[in-house]
C-alpha cells in the first residue's frame, strides 16, 4: 500500500529569462510515497491553482525515461540521487519522510533558463545540425544485409546511441561542458561503417559548435557520466579526442 | 455520403507502382517553389520532411516540443516489420500484407495495407543506411523476433528503445535538411487551426509558446504528422502532451475523422497504483515472446507468486489459444486478461493485474541473454514497481497505448479536403480495427519516406504558378480570432479546478465506457456524461496566467476540451457500430466461444464523420470496403 509523506519543497521560482529568481518554500498536501517526483509537482501544482497561485514551470513528456524532456537538478544533483535514472523515474519511496528537497533547472550558460525549472536546450540542436548525421538521401540506401556488421560493433555503438539529449552531463559538470553528449553522438556515428565517409568532419564541426554554443572545457571531472541517465561511459570522450586529433591531423581546412 | 478512396484497380501488388507511374511530378527545378507545411515531428513528420527537403521543397516543420527529438514515436520499445524473410521461416510481402488485414479483423484498405507491407523491406535499407544500430547476429547480419499475431519472425529491433533509435535516424536526417537550409524548423510553435479557403487546405495558425504569439502560416499543402489520441483516456501509456487537437481543429473545419472508436488497448502495461498516477507504462509485447501470461487458478489466491506451485497456476492464454498461445493479437490478450480479472483471479492490491512470468526463460537462457535483450524494459519496471522482475513475475494490466483512427486519408494519404494530408498514426488508414505489434513504427516511416513524397508531387504539380495564400487574407484572420477567442474564454473562466482534474475524469468515462468491452447502454450514458462534462469544465475551470508568455496551464487546458469535445465523438461511433471487430468489442456481439463477431454485411466499411457544429449530430459518411484478395472469415488465433 502507498504511504502518505510530508516534504519540504525547496523551488527555484523565476519569471523569465532575464528576472531575477530564488527559492519559494512549499509543503503540499497528500503526497505518497508512490508518486514520482514529476507527479509530486503535478499535485503541488493543483493545489497551487485551487489556491489562485501560479504553477511550476517544468518540462516533461514520456514520463517513461525515453523522451529526455524531464530534468531537475535534485538536492544539486542532476535527476536527483539514484544511477541511471530520469527525474520522471525517480520515485519519493527514494526518501524519508520529513526530507527536505531542493529543486533547481539545469544550470549552464548554453541553457538558459526560460521560467521556474524551464530550460532551453536548442544548443543541442545545433549541434546535431552540424554534423550529427550521415548524409543518404531516400531512396539511395543499399540492401541492408549488404553491408555485415559485427555484432560487437553494433551493440558498442548502441551505448552511445542511447543518449537521451536530456542535458544532464551539462547540468552535473562543473564547466558545464558538453563534451559527453558530442562524443556520445560522434561515437556512435564513426563506428558505424555507414558513417565513416563523413567522420572527420562531422567530429570538427560538431566540436566548433560546441565551442560556439558557449559549453565550458572538459576537465576530466566525470561526473557527466555519473548523472548520466543512461549510464554513458567517459570512454567515449577518450574516443571523441582520438576522432578530434585523428580529424584535424588529416583533414585540410 | 459514399467516399472515393481514389485505390488504384487490377492485381495487388501492381497497384503501387501503376499509381506511381500515373502520378504527376514536379520538375526538379520548380520544387523550390512549392510550400510544404508539416506538423509534427515524430517517425512521420521527421521523415516526410526529410524526404521532402532532399527533393528539394521548400518545407517548413513544426513542433510544440523544444526539439524534434522529443516526438513520442522516441517511446516505442519491441521494434519494426518488414517482410524481408531473413529468417527463411516464410515471410513475404503477402504474408505480411494477410497477417495485417487478419489482425484488424478485416477493417482496413486492401491496397493501402498491401503497400504498406511492400515498402516495408525499404524502410529497414534507408534506417540501416542512417547508422541506426539495429541488433544484429555473430555474423554480422541483421536479427529479428517474434511479435503477436504472427507465425514468422519479421520484426527488427534495437533492444527495447527501436522507436529511438529510429526517431534519431529520422530525426537527424532532419536536422541535416535544416543545415542545408532546405526545411526550415519552428520548436515549440503549436498548431491551433487549419486555414481553409476555397475547400483547400492553405495554411495553419500556430501560436509561439515562448510568446504567444499567434500566426498564420500559408502554404500550397498541410501536412498533419501529429500522432494519435490516446492520451483521451488520461491515463495511457503516450506522453504527457500527446493530443488530438490538431486532427481535432481539422475536423472542425471539414475533414473527416475516420473510425474514432478503434483504440488499442494493450495488455502489458505496468498497472495503475496511487490517484496522483499521471500515466501508464508499456512493457513491450516482445517480452511475450520469453514471458508466459498466468493468474492463479484460485481465485482471490493471495500468496506470493513465487510460492504458487505450478499446477496452480492457469496459463489462460496457452491453454485457449495454442497456435499462438502467449503471442496472440493485443486486443485478443487485453480481453483475456480483463476477463480472468472480472472473474477474480486478478492479482495485486487492486486485484487488477495478471502475471507476466520469466522464470522458464531465464532458466533456459540465463539471466546476461534475457538482460541483453530486454534489460532496459526490467530496469524500468523495477525502478516504478520497486519489485525485480528477475526475481518475481511483473504484474501487467491493459492500458490505452495506440489508436487505429484518425482523420480519413483516400489511398494518397489525403484527407476530404484537398491540400490536407494526414501521416501516420493521425491519419486512420492501414491497420483496421486492431494494430498488430511492431507495424506502427513500419507505418509512420512508410507514409513519410515513400508514399507522401509521391502523393504531395502528385498535388504540387496541378499548384505550379500559384502562390501561397497571403497571410493577408480575411480567412486567416478570421482563423487567428478563432483561435483567440478560445484562449480568451480560456483565461477568463472563473472556476477553481486545474484542467487536469477534468482530464481524470473524462479518461475515467472513457476507460470504463469506451474501453476494453462496450455497451449500448454503457455508451449512450457515456455520451451524457461527456456533455455534462464539458459544460462543467465551462463553467469550473481555472486557467492562471496570461497569454504572452509560457503557459503550460493554457496549453493544456486547451488541448484537454479539445479531448472532451472528441471523446463524445469516439463514443458515438461505438454506438453506431453494432459488431464486434478487433480492438472495438461490443458485449452484445460475440461469438458462442466469447470472440469477436463482426458483421460484414453491415459494416464492413470504415467510418467518416463529418462536422456539423458542437452540439449538432455529426454525420456518417462511408468508405466501403472490399475484399478481393483476402477472403473474409472469422479470424482465428486457436
Amino acid at each position: 500500500m502507498s504511504k502518505s509523506m510530508k516534504l519540504t519543497l525547496h523551488i527555484w521560482r523565476q519569471a523569465n529569462r532575464h528576472a531575477k529568481g530564488k527559492f519559494e518554500v512549499y509543503t503540499p498536501s497528500d503526497l505518497t510515497d508512490d508518486m514520482s517526483i514529476l507527479e509530486m509537482l503535478d499535485c503541488l501544482n493543483d493545489q497551487l491553482i485551487a489556491d489562485g497561485k501560479d504553477p511550476v514551470t517544468f518540462e516533461h513528456d514520456c514520463r517513461e525515461g525515453i523522451c529526455g524532456t524531464c530534468g531537475i537538478m535534485i538536492n544539486g544533483m542532476a535527476h536527483g540521487p539514484d544511477r541511471g535514472t530520469t527525474t520522471c523515474q525517480l520515485y519519493l519511496r527514494r526518501f524519508k519522510d520529513g526530507d527536505t528537497l531542493v529543486l533547481e533547472p539545469w544550470r549552464a550558460k548554453a541553457f538558459p533558463v526560460i521560467k521556474d525549472l524551464l530550460v532551453d536546450r536548442a544548443a543541442f540542436d545545433r549541434i546535431q545540425m552540424a554534423g550529427g548525421y550521415i548524409s543518404v538521401n531516400v531512396g539511395n540506401a543499399p540492401e541492408a544485409n549488404s553491408i555485415l556488421i559485427p555484432k560487437e560493433v553494433s551493440s558498442e555503438a548502441f551505448e552511445a546511441a542511447v543518449c537521451i539529449g536530456c542535458g544532464a552531463c551539462v547540468a552535473a559538470c562543473k564547466n558545464a561542458s558538453a563534451m559527453l553528449f558530442v562524443s556520445a553522438k560522434v561515437g556512435h556515428m564513426s563506428m558505424m561503417p555507414q558513417g565513416r565517409p563523413e567522420r572527420h568532419d562531422r567530429v570538427l564541426n560538431m566540436v566548433a559548435q560546441m565551442d560556439e554554443e558557449g559549453f565550458g572545457s572538459c576537465t576530466n571531472t566525470l561526473e557527466c557520466s555519473a548523472a548520466c541517465p543512461k549510464e554513458i561511459s567517459p570512454k567515449w570522450i577518450q574516443r571523441l579526442h582520438g576522432e578530434y586529433i585523428q580529424a584535424a591531423t588529416v583533414t585540410r581546412r | 455520403m459514399i467516399l472515393d478512396p481514389r485505390t488504384p484497380s487490377g492485381p495487388l501488388e501492381q497497384r503501387w507502382t501503376k499509381a506511381k507511374e500515373e502520378m504527376r511530378l514536379v520538375g526538379p527545378i520548380n520544387r523550390h517553389k512549392f510550400k510544404v507545411i508539416v506538423v509534427g515531428t515524430g517517425l512521420a513528420g521527421a521523415s516526410v520532411s526529410a524526404t521532402l527537403g532532399q527533393q528539394g521543397y521548400d518545407v517548413h516543420t513544426f513542433t510544440f516540443h523544444d526539439s524534434p527529438r522529443r516526438a513520442h514515436s522516441i517511446a516505442a520499445q519491441g521494434g519494426i516489420n518488414a517482410a524481408k524473410n531473413y529468417q527463411n521461416d516464410g515471410d513475404s510481402t503477402w504474408r505480411l500484407f494477410y497477417d495485417t488485414i487478419k489482425g484488424g479483423d478485416y477493417r482496413a484498405r486492401e491496397s493501402n495495407v498491401y503497400r504498406l507491407a511492400q515498402v516495408s523491406a525499404n524502410i529497414i535499407d534507408q534506417c540501416v543506411a542512417q547508422g541506426v544500430p539495429f541488433a544484429r547476429e555473430y555474423g554480422g547480419t541483421l536479427a529479428n523476433r517474434t511479435f503477436g499475431g504472427v507465425l514468422v519472425s519479421r520484426t527488427f529491433y534495437a533492444r527495447g528503445q527501436t522507436g529511438q533509435q529510429l526517431l534519431l535516424g529520422a530525426y537527424s536526417s532532419l536536422m541535416r535538411e535544416v543545415h542545408e537550409k532546405r526545411v526550415k524548423l519552428y520548436t515549440r510553435y503549436e498548431m491551433h487551426d487549419l486555414i481553409v479557403k476555397d475547400g483547400e487546405a492553405q495554411g495553419i495558425v500556430t501560436r509561439n509558446l515562448m510568446t504567444g504569439e499567434l500566426e498564420a502560416h500559408t502554404a500550397h499543402a498541410v501536412l498533419l504528422c501529429t500522432g494519435g489520441y490516446t492520451n483521451v483516456y488520461y491515463l495511457s501509456t503516450t506522453a504527457m502532451a500527446s493530443n488530438v487537437s490538431a486532427t481535432w481543429r481539422a475536423y472542425k473545419r471539414g475533414a473527416f475523422f475516420g473510425n474514432p472508436c478503434y483504440v488499442q488497448i494493450h495488455p502489458t502495461c505496468i498497472p495503475v497504483s496511487g490517484t496522483y498516477q499521471s500515466k501508464l507504462t508499456l512493457m513491450s509485447e516482445s517480452l511475450r515472446n520469453v514471458g508466459r501470461v498466468w493468474v492463479p487458478r484460485k481465485a482471490g489466491d493471495k500468496r506470493h507468486p513465487n510460492e504458487i506451485p505450478e499446477d496452480e497456476r492457469i496459463y489462460f492464454l496457452e491453454e485457449r489459444y495454442p497456435t499462438y498461445s502467449n503471442m496472440v493479437p493485443r486486443d485478443v490478450a487485453s480481453r483475456n486478461c480483463q476477463e480472468w480479472c472480472n472473474k477474480g483471479h486478478g492479482v495485486g492490491i487492486s486485484g487488477e493485474s495478471v502475471y507476466l512470468d520469466f522464470r522458464e526463460a531465464i532458466a533456459a537462457e540465463g539471466e546476461p541473454t534475457i538482460r541483453a535483450k530486454y534489460g532496459n524494459l526490467f530496469h524500468m519496471y523495477h525502478k516504478i514497481m520497486g519489485e525485480d522482475p528477475y526475481k518475481q513475475p511483473m504484474k501487467i494490466y491493459p492500458g490505452p497505448h495506440y489508436v487505429m483512427g484518425g482523420l480519413w486519408v483516400d489511398y494518397h494519404l489525403m484527407s476530404n479536403v484537398p491540400g490536407l494530408f494526414v501521416l501516420g498514426e493521425a491519419n486512420f488508414s492501414d491497420h483496421g480495427a486492431n494494430r498488430l505489434g511492431a507495424s506502427a513504427l513500419m507505418q509512420g516511416l512508410s507514409d513519410g519516406y515513400f508514399v507522401a513524397p509521391y502523393t504531395v508531387a502528385n498535388y504540387l504539380a496541378s499548384k505550379i504558378n500559384t502562390q501561397p495564400l497571403s497571410t493577408d487574407d480575411e480567412v486567416c484572420k478570421e482563423a487567428i480570432d478563432n483561435s483567440r477567442n478560445t484562449i480568451d474564454r480560456l483565461l477568463k473562466s472563473k472556476g477553481n479546478q486545474s484542467a487536469e482534474s477534468f482530464h481524470r475524469r473524462l479518461g475515467k468515462i472513457l476507460f470504463d465506457k469506451v474501453g476494453i468491452t462496450r455497451t449500448k447502454e454503457g455508451l449512450q450514458e457515456a455520451i451524457k456524461e461527456i456533455q455534462e462534462l464539458r459544460k462543467d469544465f465551462w463553467e469550473n475551470v481555472r486557467v492562471p496566467g496570461d497569454a504572452n508568455y509560457v503557459n503550460q496551464e493554457l496549453e493544456k487546458a486547451g488541448r484537454i476540451i479539445d479531448f472532451i469535445e472528441f471523446g463524445e465523438l469516439m463514443a458515438r461511433d461505438a454506438l453506431h457500430r453494432e459488431e464486434s471487430c478487433g480492438g472495438h468489442f461490443r458485449a452484445e456481439h460475440e461469438t458462442a466461444d466469447g470472440e469477436a463477431k463482426r458483421d460484414d454485411e453491415n459494416y464492413a466499411y470504415a467510418a467518416a464523420w463529418g462536422f456539423n457544429g458542437i452540439d449538432e449530430e455529426p454525420t456518417l459518411n462511408k468508405d466501403e470496403l472490399k475484399f478481393e484478395f483476402a477472403k473474409l472469415t472469422q479470424r482465428s488465433y486457436k
